[in-house]
């Protein structure tokens, strides 16, 4: 279930259903508070397909969830490139990301992309979290000048460290053209998506409705 | 579409984002008043909320809500986070 596989910065772990079946699942987890909030569903849209024969690893991000890389050294490049070894460590044959992980799917992949978001809306909603937090303490910020001073370095958003480099890269970040992905709205899996959620909840429904889209198209 | 009814569909998309933010059920998210507090009311609605909330009111309603706008007044009830809202489209 939790497998261990060899990156260039060490050892990381990554959420594995392998049984060596045909088709298999490279799946890129949503971002910083979102993927709290997403984390259970996507295990849950995981645990699905697994019944319906398809392999998948969830491998965690570098500086993210288990890993013990320091995350204010990451960038986006250093994330693509892991998503591109874990893809070719594991043989995955497909990709599915969620939210976010959208910025960092290798382009060779078929796959889906699920409620996908930029990087730079994700910053913005951070920034603004900051804002909010820090006037609440009393404490004047804006987002300007957060972001000019988190290019020279670095800022903690959301009790997460990023690096100058990782906010300077984000700052830039638009959603990439989905090439061989195909986009999955929330709208196509109904309901409000759990990342919106104040306080993390679980909806069996969604996991059903994701899995079963991503399960239709492989054995088409 | 007349003002009357932009008016009351910004009710609606106001209502529907904090029936999605909060997890509310739609009744009870329908029988929110003027007066009904949300910052500062809802221990759930802290500032990550906050900020996707408005984050979700500006992709949903196309509008720019900027920092020096938001403050705890137009926060405090959904009388006030309901007008600031529609000015914002009137604007």
């Amino acid at each position: 279930m939790i497998a261990g596989w060899p990156t260039p910065a060490g050892e990381a772990y990554a959420v594995s259903f392998d049984r060596g079946r045909r088709h298999r699942l490279l799946v890129l987890p949503a971002w910083f508070d979102e993927s709290n909030k997403l984390r259970h569903f996507t295990v849950e849209v995981m645990r699905r397909l697994d019944g319906a024969g398809v392999d998948g690893f969830l491998p965690d991000l570098p500086g993210c969830n288990e890993s013990l890389a320091p995350l204010e050294d990451q960038t986006l490049d250093s994330w693509r490139a892991e998503a591109a070894e874990a893809a070719w460590h594991f043989s995955a044959t497909h990709v599915l990301t969620i939210r976010a992980g959208a910025m960092i799917a290798p382009d060779s992949l078929p796959g889906w992309r699920y409620a996908p978001v930029a990087g730079n809306s994700q910053l913005r909603a951070l920034l603004r979290a900051r804002v909010l937090a820090s006037r609440e303490a009393g404490r004047d910020e804006d987002r300007e000048r957060l972001l000019e001073e988190g290019r020279k370095n670095g800022l903690e958003l959301a009790g997460y460290r990023l690096g100058a480099m990782m906010i300077d890269n984000l700052a830039a970040a638009e959603l990439p053209a989905a090439g061989k992905q195909r986009d999955v709205a929330q709208g196509d899996i109904g309901g409000a998506g759990l990342w919106l959620r104040a306080e993390p909840d679980y909806d069996p429904r969604h996991a059903d409705a994701l899995a079963a889209i991503v399960a239709m198209e492989l054995m088409a | 579409m007349s003002s009357q009814a932009a008016a009351n569909d910004t009710d609606t998309v106001l209502r529907q984002v904090l029936q999605d933010v909060l997890g509310l059920s739609a009744e009870r998210v329908a029988a929110f008043t003027p007066d009904t507090g949300l910052f500062g009311h809802l221990p759930e609605l802290d500032s990550m909320a906050v900020a996707g909330l408005l984050t979700e009111v500006e992709d949903r309603l196309g509008i720019v809500i900027e920092d020096d706008e938001v403050d705890g007044e137009m926060l405090e009830t959904y009388g006030a986070l309901l007008a600031f809202v529609r000015a914002k489209r009137g604007a």
